[in-house]
């Protein structure tokens, strides 16, 4: 196997070209270092992005005489303001007259736990009404309701809209083909660079965060529903189709139902999409958990933050187990032949509707069945243990804090950051393009010296240089511990068994949180956004790297063994170049999750394009650099995934492998 | 199969010409990029492979043409890749043909709409799949109704025909089981009553029996034996395993590389294989089991006693070797009392030697 591999790899093989671009590079960099780096200081315009401003006070002048806003998207905001309104009346606001919402806190827990029981189990019923409490408990009732009405309406639309488009693509290749790039753009395009944009088109307020919440939320939607479909055995279809079924009930009695489990799994996902995003919404005004933690960020408030940060995990671990047990359910009334017992089904449906009916209406009617009652405030001890925490942390283990701080920040973030912010900018160029060309090929090179042009046209070339520094070494970063414990977990059935839980929770988990512990242990510097980069991708790249291992055909592995290989010898020579497909997909979609967090980090001090696009909401005047901040990170993030993308294709040997 | 009575054959033979039930004619199946410029064209006369590496285009089925009759089991048979599945899926549409005719009591299905072709699916045909292709959230009693109900028919009605199918495949008492719950060889006769539940006029099986066991399967072929002496459809049965297709089938046609090979009844093909490719599928057949007295016997030579006992020519040799060798003279092959020819221990110990 290996052999194969050596023998396809030219005699005077890609290594030697890249460290010979490399060495050009530093020696150069030493010749030209501190000349033509652009840089730009914080408040500073430059033309182009005074006119991207300009073209922002246009579009605000004309949003009710333009056409386009006028017939289409004044429409779409007022129908989704409309909605989410409404979706708030019922649980979070005061409306219809009324100094609460239509359901109070006894009547939202009595629906959430109807809806576990019957569509989960008992279980999660429990889980359930003791996550809704705590909300209370903590203090945060109401914020909490925001975020859940938001989420349940974003969710809503992003299924009404997405299980169609996932049937469709699903059923035809053609429109398949068409949207997968789509959804790949959306997916890879970190979060909050379309913030901006939106608040444009549909003004600060519900219809923007509902709207950013789908564009992150229906891909897994459609997606998942599409693969749904596509996966029915295809002679089951026939079967359907030789007895003369028409195409629709095809679709209603063989293709739908037997691809329902998976259908339910991208609820999941769109769910947990939805609720992460509707909490980075914050930055655009979104009300909810988001806001708190963020306003607690902004202050450095690590207490507060984290117990908002709490909150929205719990509500995580909630929606969570809810829709994985609904998953499961859809597989177990099957087995248990539910056909045989629809009468005590009913009236078990009955008396569970019944209940919640009866805590609906108290809660509608009596106000300490609305609002939560205040006394038992546990919030404000979170609040203190976690300042005390942070305190303790900060002082105690500084030693172990800061060396780790200080070691990654000479020892990898500096140079890195030196090297690319003093190289000037056409030394730069001229380096990604033949690296890219060596690595990827004509047509990438061709994409990446676009892309870096852009990137100076844009005048955020320092900016974009710290961010890229940021960015290559959490994915360093990441791709150590994804090789590390993705061989290990690969290997070692016990230790998947413990880690994998943890990683899995680790991925629902709404990125906005990772910040708040982080920012308790190291304050806010770069260092912090790299670290909560590093916690928010590693867990993507570990799984892939483990499955990679696992999918090793096991008749290699023995052969290897067989052949009296040492054990190292068997994770370098045989696993690792096996999985080279999937470590490099780890790297892909570390990259994509790095970059996220990466500007994501702007707010707790990363600077760089992240605080760019932050100081273009809250400063009108620098709202055009704020764009083509945001311009920016996307121009970033389509070449390092052209990039990764080629590198998957072609199945090129990534250099952290065999750095191992 | 010898066991369908010699004497039906020959008119079974006379009446050839109305009985034809399905007839097909120059039937292609092209897949690839613009598959329709393949057949009748210079193309055309390719190899499958020449026609891949010029074009990229597969030729799954090439150029085929046979009738079925009415009642009979014909069985088509070939190695893996010579395109039954795609010849039986174009015989119902369900692969669309690129070029050809396919005939069912003189009409060309291939003309027919599709709401016409529904109708034909509904009604007069219907398939039993390899991995059996049963809906898993439905009781099995559903499954054998999924067809009528489709068809639009009441829930009581459906479910007496259906329960009638449950009976008649041995599965009394599991309608209300899942299918996962049963066996592959109880699933098939799910999969084989649901085809039978819509009283087709034809049944097609694409290799139903090849995921089951050998003992399962040699149960499922005497029950679809069973059947066919039951309710005695026309069958079209695919396999790739030729001692199903000597046990089962009436005609053989023989697959390779989307081509016909050979058709003709199993002693046909065992004891005249048309060419190399055939030989070697039928090697290892103990033709002592398939070949008929027809095939070894010999004109009576000058030396021959021709007082020995009476046999007919469509006795499997099997059967006659003990009357062979207990003989001290040839056994005389006779038909309709005109002397055939005349088998001694000779022509027996030679054919069972191989
Ligand atoms: N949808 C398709 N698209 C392209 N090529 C196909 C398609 N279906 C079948 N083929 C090709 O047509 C040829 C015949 O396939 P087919 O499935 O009919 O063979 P088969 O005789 O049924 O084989 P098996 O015994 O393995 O089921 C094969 O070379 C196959 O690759
Ligand atoms: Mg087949």
């Amino acid at each position: 196997m290996t052999a194969a591999v050596a023998a396809r790899r030219p005699v005077w093989s890609r290594p030697y070209l890249l460290v010979g671009i490399l060495a050009a590079w530093i020696a150069l960099w030493i010749a030209f270092r501190g000349q033509a780096t652009l840089p730009l200081d914080g408040a500073e315009l430059t033309p182009l992005h005074a006119r991207i401003g300009e073209a922002a006070d246009v579009v605000d002048n004309n949003r009710d005489s333009n056409p386009i806003f006028l017939y289409f998207f004044n429409y779409v905001r007022l129908f989704i303001d409309e909605f989410v309104t409404f979706v708030q009346a019922l649980i979070s606001r005061p409306s219809f007259g009324r100094p609460v919402p239509v359901v109070g806190w006894l009547g939202v827990v009595g629906l959430a736990a109807a809806v576990a029981l019957l569509y989960g189990n008992l279980r999660v019923a429990l889980l359930t009404v003791a996550g809704f409490v705590s909300f209370g408990l903590l203090g945060l009732w109401e914020e909490s309701m925001d975020t859940l009405a938001l989420t349940l309406a974003a969710v809503l639309l992003s299924l009404a809209a997405g299980i169609p488009l996932g049937i469709w693509a699903g059923l035809n290749d053609r429109f398949d083909r068409l949207v997968t790039p789509v959804l790949d753009f959306m997916q890879t395009m970190p979060t909050f660079v379309y913030l901006a944009p939106l608040t444009l088109v549909f003004l600060i307020g519900p219809a923007s965060a509902t709207v950013a919440t789908m564009i992150y939320a229906i891909p897994p939607a459609i997606r998942i529903t599409s693969h749904a479909i596509r996966q029915v055995p295809k002679e089951t279809v026939e079967a359907g189709a030789s007895l003369g079924s028409t195409p629709w009930q095809l679709l209603a009695k063989v293709r739908l139902p037997l691809a329902k489990r998976t259908i339910v799994v991208g609820v999941n996902q769109t769910i947990m999409a939805a609720l992460s995003m509707v909490t980075i919404a914050a930055l655009i005004d979104a009300p909810g958990l988001g806001k708190t933690v963020l306003k607690a960020l902004e202050t450095l408030d690590v207490g507060t933050s984290f117990n908002a940060g709490l909150a929205i995990v719990i509500m995580a671990i909630v929606l969570d187990r809810v829709t994985s047990a609904a998953g499961r359910r859809v597989e177990d009334a099957r087995r248990a032949g539910r056909a045989h017992r629809p009468l005590r089904r009913r009236i078990q449906v009955g008396a569970v509707l019944a209940v919640a009916a009866v805590l609906v209406y108290l809660s509608h009617v009596y106000v300490w069945a609305a609002e939560f009652p205040g006394e038992a405030d546990v919030g404000s001890f979170v609040r203190k243990g976690a300042d005390a925490a942070s305190q303790w942390a900060q002082t105690n283990l500084f030693a172990t804090t800061n060396g780790l701080k200080n070691l990654i920040t000479y020892g990898l973030l500096n140079p890195f950051e030196a090297v690319l912010t003093d190289s000037p900018w056409w030394l730069v160029l001229a380096v990604v393009t033949a690296t890219a060309l060596v690595v990827a090929g004509v047509r990438v090179a061709a994409v990446c010296a676009v892309c870096v042009a852009l990137l100076v046209a844009l005048g955020l070339w320092q900016d974009s240089m710290v961010t890229l520094a940021a960015t290559l070494v959490a994915t360093v970063l990441v791709m150590a511990l994804g090789i590390v414990i993705g061989v290990w977990i690969g290997r070692d059935d016990r230790a998947d068994r413990v880690i994998r839980p943890v990683l899995d929770a680790g991925q629902t988990m709404p990125a906005f949180v990772y910040l708040v512990p982080i920012l308790g242990l190291f304050g806010a510097t770069r260092f912090t956004a790299i670290i909560a980069a590093v916690v928010y991708a590693a867990p993507v790249a570990i799984k892939l790297v483990a499955d990679g291992i696992r999918g090793v055909s096991t008749a290699a592995v023995e052969a290897a063994t067989a052949a009296g290989s040492s054990t190292w010898q068997i994770i370098s020579r045989v696993q690792v170049p096996m999985a080279r497909g999937a470590v490099t997909l780890a790297a892909g979609q570390g990259l994509c999750y790095v970059l996220a967090m990466v500007v994501v980090g702007g707010l707790v001090g990363a600077g760089a394009l992240g605080y760019d696009v932050v100081s273009g909401f809250s400063q009108l005047q620098l709202r055009g650099k704020g764009l083509a901040a945001g311009l920016a990170i996307v121009v970033l993030g389509t070449m390092l995934a052209a990039i990764t993308k080629a590198l998957q294709r072609r199945g090129v040997r990534k250099s952290p492998v065999t750095g191992v | 199969m010898t066991a369908t009575s010699p004497a039906e054959l020959p008119k079974a033979l006379t009446e050839a010409e109305e009985s034809v039930t399905l007839d097909v004619r120059g039937l292609w199946k092209v897949f690839g990029p613009r598959a329709d410029r393949v057949a009748g064209t210079p193309l055309a006369e390719l190899s499958r492979a020449e026609l891949r590496e010029r074009t990229g285009c597969v030729a799954a089925v090439r150029d085929v043409s046979f009738a079925v009759r009415r009642g009979e089991v014909f069985v088509v048979m070939g190695l893996s890749g010579s395109g039954k599945s795609t010849l039986v899926r174009c015989l119902t549409r369900l692969v669309e043909p690129t070029a050809g005719e396919v005939l069912l009591d003189g009409v060309d299905i291939r003309k027919a709409g599709d709401k016409q072709l529904r109708e034909l699916r509904r009604h007069r045909f219907a398939m039993v799949f390899q991995h059996f292709g049963l809906l898993p959230h439905r009781r099995v009693l559903d499954n054998i109704a999924y067809g009528l109900e489709i068809q639009g028919q009441k829930k009581d009605s459906r479910y007496a025909r259906a329960g009638e199918m449950l009976d008649l495949v041995g599965l009394t008492g599991y309608g209300e089981s899942y299918p996962d719950q049963l066996s592959g060889g109880m699933q098939q006769r799910v999969g084989l009553a649901r085809a039978l539940a819509v009283d087709p006029e034809v049944l097609f099986f694409d290799e139903p029996f090849s995921a089951l066991d050998p003992l399962i399967r040699r149960d499922m072929q005497n029950e679809v034996i069973r059947l066919h002496h039951e309710v005695g459809k026309t069958m079209i049965f695919i396999t790739h395993d030729l001692s199903e297709a000597l046990k089962l089938g009436d005609r053989i046609l023989v697959m390779r590389d989307g081509e016909i090979v050979q058709i003709g009844t199993p002693d046909e093909v065992v004891g005249a294989p048309a060419d190399d490719y055939v030989r070697e599928f039928v090697r290892d057949v103990s033709r002592s089991q398939v070949l008929t007295l027809r095939w070894i016997m010999r004109p009576p030579g000058d030396g021959d006693a021709l007082d020995g006992p009476e046999l007919g020519p469509d006795v499997v040799i099997k059967d006659a070797v003990r009357t062979v060798l207990h003989a001290d003279r040839p056994v005389r092959v006779v038909a309709d009392g005109e002397l055939l020819g005349v088998v001694s221990s000779a022509e027996i110990l030679e054919v069972i030697a191989d």
